[in-house]
């Protein structure tokens, strides 16, 4: 008999899962999607986000994710500083293709080794009176400790799509990333706008952080964990689309969940990536790409 | 009448004996000055740092503290050491560097078979005495003589992490009829996997479940899930630290409850993660090669080292008991300094010999090497988590909470069973 019990736990997961996907991917697609400014530094923002939440969650027994919510405006100010100095450094002077990678790479490397350095190389993790605990719904168990930060990862996507769609900074990020000279003609300043889409996309990546401490140990070198999962899932959404990175996100997850339950877990990750690679033969622009 | 020349060729001659020993002197005088340096790669970044420093920290240590004692052959000892990244592919470049540039006299490896790997061709070709730390069947292949790891996995790498394990399953009542097998895509969890589905065929378990995941695996539920379907009565698990963590996590939340859970996580006994986990580790009988148990703090030196490491370990950001690698790690160099001392030299064949032939004392106990380099006698433990309450790591500090449970001359305590028991 067809283990029907088995397959709906483990589509549960996988959408756990991708609201989480979703949420570390969101930042990558605002800078990389929208912007087009290759930031490889991302996941090591993640991370630091990580960090942050855990010395906050260590020394004050502050929520992980409440954490996470406080170091939002301080990674918005961080992000829009690193931009600036991207901007003055390279951008403006055409020089960002290669030289800006070469930025962004040191970046990370600089952020890796500072943590290091600051908390050594142990792996890290929180605590919540929730991690450890489940429920069941119809024979379907489902863990807090993926649950909270799945919820918090489909907040966020409906919260940047609203700001996208909606509000006149949203608008003008978008409006940015098709033709900044168009923008200018409107009254508005690319480069501020720019710079407030990469703070925005900074801080999403530091909550994407406070979820990732939720779930998983981390260490100053777990940011190369997820550099390729974030990317992958930014271009098989369409880049720069929201609603497409979290579509593609929870592809990627329900993939995972259903590989590691009835395949084997050592396929999970090399079928989604084939899907993505499929996806992209039938529709190079992505799942929601224009 | 004296010959004018005859006493400037006198003089030139004394002037010249007076400069070759002049010079003679000043080099013996160098040369006894000069430091004995000592060579590795470590992982200080990367995935295995949070080993690599705390072996590093344990080195150090055994530096200082020989230097006290006045060095090796009465020269002062020197560490020349680089970060390898946890990367094999930098391993090449830094021991041909160590050896061509920076003259180093003696090479250890670093940390883990994946770095220990690239390194033991090199030395085959160089013809070095290579001491191994902590790598698992490195030196199957090549069996090269002058070869020694101290990880005390014995003569059979392969089946060290599981032997216990599946020893202990055997022996408990009612009898384990069926396994489950999981572990990463990894060389340490395929090799430790092997072991123990030899060791499973060898008990005459029926395996139900046998299969690997991708190191980087976010969530581990689906796996746990699927396992806990076949309702294995053992569960083997051979992980590295965020995976063991991961797997704990994830059994807990499904309520995977076999009738014996662990084996081989890497992970479970570092300091941070046995603080963060606290209750959840109950009951998981995992390997380990260290514990505070009665038997190994008996061995002399051991508490000397671990009061300094422990005051030393906050300021290196690194794993605060110290209780996994760094007692291996100063006890490797331990080996070594007493296989330098014992043949008044630095001939890399001799040392090897010498190394090869005696029962050295160290901080873990007595090492003796067999023929693939590996102990002659394995000792890796069997412990479980028991009665352990909250997060403190005061509670680690003491004996009670890793009980060893195999082999039976390091046993302090009965195993609880089934798993489901030591839960309560």
């Amino acid at each position: 008999m067809f283990p029907w019990d088995l397959l709906a736990n483990a589509l549960v997961a996988g959408l756990l899962l991708g609201g989480v996907y979703a949420a570390v991917s969101l930042g990558v697609s605002i800078i990389f999607g929208l912007l087009d400014i290759a930031n490889i530094a991302q996941p090591a923002f993640l991370i630091l986000g990580a960090y942050a939440v855990y010395v906050v969650n260590t020394g004050f027994g502050v929520d992980p994710i409440l954490a996470g919510l406080l170091f939002t405006p301080v990674f918005y100010l961080l992000g829009a500083a690193v931009y600036r100095v991207y901007y003055g450094s390279f951008e403006r002077r055409g020089e960002e293709a290669l030289r800006g990678l070469v930025f962004f790479f040191g970046l990370l490397f600089i952020i890796e080794v500072s943590l290091s350095i600051k908390f050594g190389v142990d792996y890290r993790l929180v605590q919540a009176g929730y991690l450890g605990k489940s429920f069941e719904i119809g024979g379907i168990g489902i863990a807090y400790r993926l649950l909270v930060p799945c919820l918090v990862g489909l907040a966020m996507t409906l919260a940047l799509h609203l700001f996208l769609g909606r509000s006149f900074y949203g608008r003008a990020i978008m409006a940015v990333s098709q033709d900044r000279l168009a923008l200018r003609l409107m009254g508005a300043d690319p480069v501020h706008i720019k710079t407030v889409a990469f703070g925005i996309g900074i801080a999403a990546a530091s909550l994407a952080g406070a979820l990732i401490i939720t779930i998983t140990p981390v260490i100053p070198s777990s940011d190369r964990d997820y550099i390729g999962r974030m990317f992958a899932i930014t271009v098989l959404g369409g880049m720069g689309s929201i609603g497409g990175t979290l579509v593609a996100a929870i592809i990627l997850g329900v993939v995972e969940s259903l590989m590691s339950t009835f395949f084997g877990p050592s396929w999970s990750q090399a079928v989604s990536f084939g899907i993505l690679l499929t996806a992209l033969a039938v529709r190079p622009s992505g799942l929601f790409g224009r | 009448m004296r010959q004018p020349w005859r006493r400037s060729f006198i003089t030139g001659a004394l002037a010249g004996a007076l400069t070759v020993v002049l010079v003679l002197t000043t080099a013996f005088v160098a040369l006894a000055a000069d430091p004995i340096k000592i060579g590795f790669g470590m992982a200080l970044t990367g995935g295995l740092s949070a080993n690599g420093k705390p072996a590093l920290l344990a080195i150090q240590i055994w530096k200082d503290d020989i230097n006290k004692k006045g060095g090796l052959l009465g020269r002062q000892v020197e560490l020349v050491f680089y970060d390898d990244q946890t990367n094999p592919a930098t391993v090449p470049g830094i021991y041909t560097k160590l050896l061509d540039v920076d003259k180093v006299d003696l090479i250890i490896s670093g940390y883990g078979t994946n770095l220990i790997a690239p390194l033991l061709p090199i030395a085959i070709e160089r013809k070095l005495t290579l001491m191994g730390m902590f790598g698992l069947a490195n030196n199957e292949k090549y069996q090269y003589p002058n070869y020694f790891q101290i990880q005390p996995a014995g003569p059979d790498p392969q089946i060290s992490t599981a032997i216990g394990f599946f020893e202990l399953a055997a022996k408990q009542t009612p009898k384990p009829q069926t396994v489950a097998l999981v572990g990463a895509d990894a060389e340490y969890p395929q090799n430790a996997l092997v072991g123990a589905r030899d060791l499973v065929k060898k008990f005459g378990f029926k395996t139900l479940y046998d299969k690997t995941y991708p190191p980087n695996t976010v969530d581990y539920t689906p796996i746990v899930r699927a396992i806990k379907a076949t309702n294995a009565d053992i569960v083997f698990v051979a992980s590295y630290p965020p995976d063991s963590v991961g797997m704990l996590r994830a059994a807990h939340e499904v309520g995977l409850q076999p009738k014996i859970f662990g084996g081989g996580m890497v992970g479970l006994m570092f300091t941070s993660v046995m603080t963060s986990m606290g209750s959840a580790l109950n009951g998981v009988v995992n390997y380990d090669f260290w514990a505070p148990e009665p038997a190994f703090m008996a061995i002399p030196g051991i508490k000397e080292f671990l009061k300094d490491y422990q005051a030393r370990a906050e300021k290196a950001g690194v794993d605060p008991l110290g209780y996994y690698l760094p007692p291996y790690s100063y006890a490797l160099m331990q080996v070594l300094g007493q296989a330098v001392e014992g043949t008044k030299g630095l001939d890399q064949q001799k040392i090897a010999d010498y190394i090869r032939a005696t029962e050295f004392n160290t901080i873990v106990g007595k090492v003796k090497f067999g023929k693939n380099g590996e102990w002659a006698k394995g000792r890796t433990l069997m412990v479980q988590y028991q009665k352990i309450q909250g997060s403190s790591v005061d509670q680690f500090r003491g004996p009670g909470k890793k009980v060893v449970l195999w082999p039976d001359e390091f046993k302090s305590g009965s195993i609880i069973y089934p798993y489901a028991a030591a839960l309560k």
